[in-house]
């Protein structure tokens, strides 16, 4: 049968990759993609936490759910700014490295 | 849900998911997340979060993935060609994410509640996304209402940081 652990194994794996993508790559949005990651593996183990603390009612915890669901409202409006400052940035420097953009100003 | 079905889309998300991370291209990566989000779903749907998956399908691989793609696209970015890789810079950090991995591992495994099973729901059905409009539309509608309006500056900062600047 599936336990708790392997969902929260799941998800600690899932960050993990996405903690690897935003310390080894170099290309900025690879960088956002590998936070989208992170950010969906502490939903994934929210949820799993939610279905395992059912309460006096039978019913999931829908309090966490509620606050997964805030987690995908902000991540899309993070997700939003951060390719609008992308967008900026290629204007003016014409590249999406990180290695290139290392001067506090220009 | 099977164990046989759990593992086949929790393999499904950590092998794309590893996918986007490993790929030069950066249009290869964008689907391969796709593919992780949709696998991510399902294991929402797996723990009878029915309105959390529906959300995931709807807002990240339909809205963020194509915001993704569409930036890729007006860039025009290709894949990096072979630029010299810092050896050592890549061994440390492979060295950070291993221990992270570690513990993470050390974690689940000396906690006493992950090795029990999920309790049991009542019926096979449940109304997910009227309890959940429940929570968000009665105790949680301060918040909900911040979050509109940080939805709303996050859109006013987005047109004002596209639009080109007079020199």
């Amino acid at each position: 049968m599936i336990t708790l652990g392997d969902y929260l194994i799941v998800s600690g794996i899932l960050f993990v990759i996405g903690f690897a993508g935003v310390i080894l790559r170099r290309n900025l949005i690879i960088i956002l993609m590998a936070l989208e990651l992170m950010l969906n593996a502490a939903n994934l183990s929210l949820v799993a936490f939610s279905r395992f603390r059912v309460g006096l009612d039978g019913l999931p915890d829908y309090n966490v759910q509620v606050f997964v669901f805030f987690i995908i409202t902000v991540a899309a409006a993070e997700v939003a700014v951060g390719l609008a400052i992308l967008v900026a940035l290629y204007r003016t420097r014409q590249t999406t490295d990180v290695n290139d953009i290392s001067s506090l100003k220009f | 849900m099977s164990p046989f079905l759990f593992w086949i889309f929790a393999l499904l998300t950590l092998i794309f998911g590893a996918a986007v991370v490993i790929n030069r291209n950066p249009v290869a990566s964008a689907l391969s997340l796709v593919v992780s989000f949709l696998g991510l779903a399902a294991l929402f749907m797996s723990l009878n979060a029915y309105f959390i998956g529906i959300i995931q399908v709807l807002v990240y691989a339909g809205a963020v993935m194509v915001l993704f793609l569409f930036i890729i696209m007006l860039l025009d970015l290709r894949a990096e060609e072979g630029r010299q890789i810092n050896w050592l810079a890549t061994a440390g950090g492979l060295a950070v994410v291993l221990i992270l991995l570690g513990q993470i591992f050390s974690v689940v495994s000396h906690f006493a509640i992950a090795h029990k099973r999920f309790p049991p729901l009542p019926g096979s059905t449940i109304d997910d996304v009227r309890n959940v409009g429940a929570a968000l539309f009665g105790n949680y509608n301060l918040p909900f209402q911040i979050v509109g309006l940080l939805v709303l500056v996050a859109t006013i900062g987005v047109v004002l940081l596209s639009k080109r600047q007079p020199r």
